[in-house]
């Protein structure tokens, strides 16, 4: 055996485990979940139904109240969360500054909290002897308390206002280093030439932005349709199902009513199927604009 | 006017940093009111942190959930970083056209949402139940094997690789050291910083995983710690005082790696990206 191949194959061997974990805990599953998805029946009495289960998608009405909850989470949170990051992070690039150290820490602190122990907070601080009511009632803001976790419109606000909270500090990160990298000189002949400060926003920070701005609307996107762990522990999905999301669905589906694991496997494929649409979108979208 | 435009930038910068931090302080100033003076909307600390944590030790299976957790977030993380790291170096280091094939394949698994495995991975670990108890269902082994390795990982370990100088290679070949001797003797010590990140991120995400945990651990002494919180703030009759002394020591473990390594946990989140 030559050198060269003699290399390959030690190549391989390196990243041999790597790939059987991947494929036995990623893409295995994804194949049972295809199987599954034409499937019905209750725990492991399973009989083949064809397209029935996707036909039973479009009629099923608690599916397509969590499909659109996921949707208004993804439209209003994600544009706001990333446009305040971009925000925040070019406040924070002056070099002039003064105690930017302790605004990042702070902003970012957020991000590395557990999310159920945010969930949890968040819920007590938001309920209707909360903090958060406690607050606007002694500033004269309301004169009643807000019910933001039984009232459907707004137990949505709080979810949004929860997710915000988490995961605006988080994006910033990405922005900041992004800005650190752009090169001054750019900003200085622009001023030169008499560009004002938002013309330089919009048209040096921006577009050299575009790289990132493009990966934090794509994980953001991704996550949103994955999201669970806040609503399972601010509103459990309520009131009714009008904060339920499709992950929770699934669990649901799966684990807390009579297990309908053919059905769940057809809801996640509407996951996936969102997820590859919208990561398609989102690039199309940023080349188009080049 | 640029005056103003400065007070009002400060203004929004401490506004913006107030409201980031605010729950933290009303939990650990929560942390030592009792529950009464909780719901009254008390914001100055009181004397009860004693009595709190007395409750907690009491009443609340803490210490368990404390040693799940690390047993779990430990091994994944030790697990996690190996096998990443041996891969990405792999793809970099003896790269070719098929194995490049191979890492586009695995990237996509990035793209999976964990909703959507998560019902084949609980039927798989079930069927191993029969024959294998120590992997199946409610067993540690099963709450850390689905999460070991991921390609976001084996990404950032290839993208570190690269910035691994190639003399130091052929330096460790000359020498007459093994392909797995050199990854061990040169590569890993010469890579701390890029191993050091890694290790918080997947130490953190592993040690605030809930989801799956939820699906597989299912008997009350194998809980972690989410699951702990997450069944204390379900209750009808919350203890706060004692919900926030729990929250307050569970976030402590991540706060204090994040304090003392945030160079390298921006490191680890950013770096592959750049």
């Amino acid at each position: 055996m030559n050198l060269r191949a003699r290399n390959n194959l030690i190549g391989w061997s390196f990243i041999v485990i790597a790939v059987i974990m991947i494929c036995l805990f990623y893409f295995y599953p994804m194949i049972q979940a295809l199987i599954l998805s034409f499937q019905s029946g209750t725990g492991t009495n399973l009989t083949f139904v064809g397209f029935g289960n996707y036909q039973r998608l479009f009629s099923d009405t608690t599916f397509l109240t969590t499909l659109g909850n996921t949707f208004l989470f993804l439209i209003i949170q994600v544009p706001i969360m990333i446009l305040l990051a971009i925000f925040i992070s070019v406040l924070l690039n002056d070099k002039n500054l003064k105690l930017k150290g302790f605004f990042r820490t702070a902003i970012f602190l957020p991000a590395v909290t557990s999310l159920v122990a945010y969930s949890v907070i968040f819920k007590y601080l938001f309920g209707p002897e909360g903090l958060v009511n406690l607050f606007l009632l002694k500033l004269n803001f309301i004169s009643d308390p807000i019910q933001w976790l039984s009232d459907p419109l707004w137990a949505k606000v709080t979810i949004i206002i929860a997710i915000t909270w988490r995961w605006t500090g988080y994006n910033m990160i990405f922005y900041l280093s992004a800005l650190q990298n752009i090169d001054n000189s750019i900003y200085e002949a622009a001023r030169i030439d008499g560009a004002s400060s938002f013309r330089q926003f919009t048209n040096i920070t921006i577009p050299l932005l575009k790289p990132i701005i493009l990966f934090t609307s794509i994980t953001s996107t991704i996550g949103t349709l994955q999201l669970f762990d806040e609503v399972m522990n601010i509103t459990k999905g309520g009131p009714g199902n009008s904060t339920m999301t499709m992950s929770q669905y699934i669990y649901n589906l799966s684990f807390r009513y009579t297990p309908d694991f053919g059905y769940a496997a057809t809801v996640s494929y509407a996951i996936v199927i969102l997820i590859v649409i919208f990561s398609v979108l989102q690039f199309k979208l940023a080349g188009d604009k080049k | 006017m640029n005056k103003l435009k400065r007070a009002l930038i400060y203004l929004f910068l401490s506004v913006a940093a107030f409201i980031s931090i605010a729950p933290f302080l009303w939990m650990i100033v929560s942390s030592t009111n009792r529950s009464v003076d909780v719901t009254q909307g008390k914001l100055l600390p009181g004397p009860y942190l004693g009595e709190n944590l007395t409750k907690v030790m009491d009443n609340v299976d803490l210490v368990p959930a404390l040693l799940n957790s690390a047993k779990i977030s430990i091994t994944t993380t030790l697990l996690s970083l190996l096998i990443a790291s041996l891969a990405g170096y792999g793809f970099e280091v003896f790269r070719s056209k098929a194995k490049d094939r191979v890492f586009g394949i695995l990237l996509l698994s990035m793209m999976i949402p964990f909703a959507a495995i998560m019902v084949p991975l609980f039927r798989m670990f079930g069927s191993i139940s029969q024959w294998l108890p120590f992997i199946g269902i409610d067993t540690i082994t099963s709450a850390i094997l689905p999460t070991v390795t991921t390609a976001f990982l084996i990404f950032f370990f290839r993208q570190s690789t690269k910035m691994f100088p190639k003399d130091m290679l052929e330096a460790g070949r000359i020498d007459g050291l093994s392909e797995l001797g050199i990854y061990f003797r040169i590569f890993v010590p010469t890579m701390k910083t890029s191993y050091a990140a890694a290790a918080i991120i997947t130490f953190m995400s592993s040690w605030n995983n809930y989801l799956w945990p939820l699906v597989v651990l299912q008997s009350p002494e194998k809980r972690t710690i989410p699951l702990l919180i997450s069944n204390l703030g379900s209750s009808y009759s919350p203890d706060y005082g004692l919900i926030m002394t729990v929250i307050l020591i569970a976030t402590l473990p991540t706060a204090i790696v994040f304090f003392v390594m945030q160079k390298h946990f921006v490191a680890g989140m950013t770096g592959s990206v750049k």
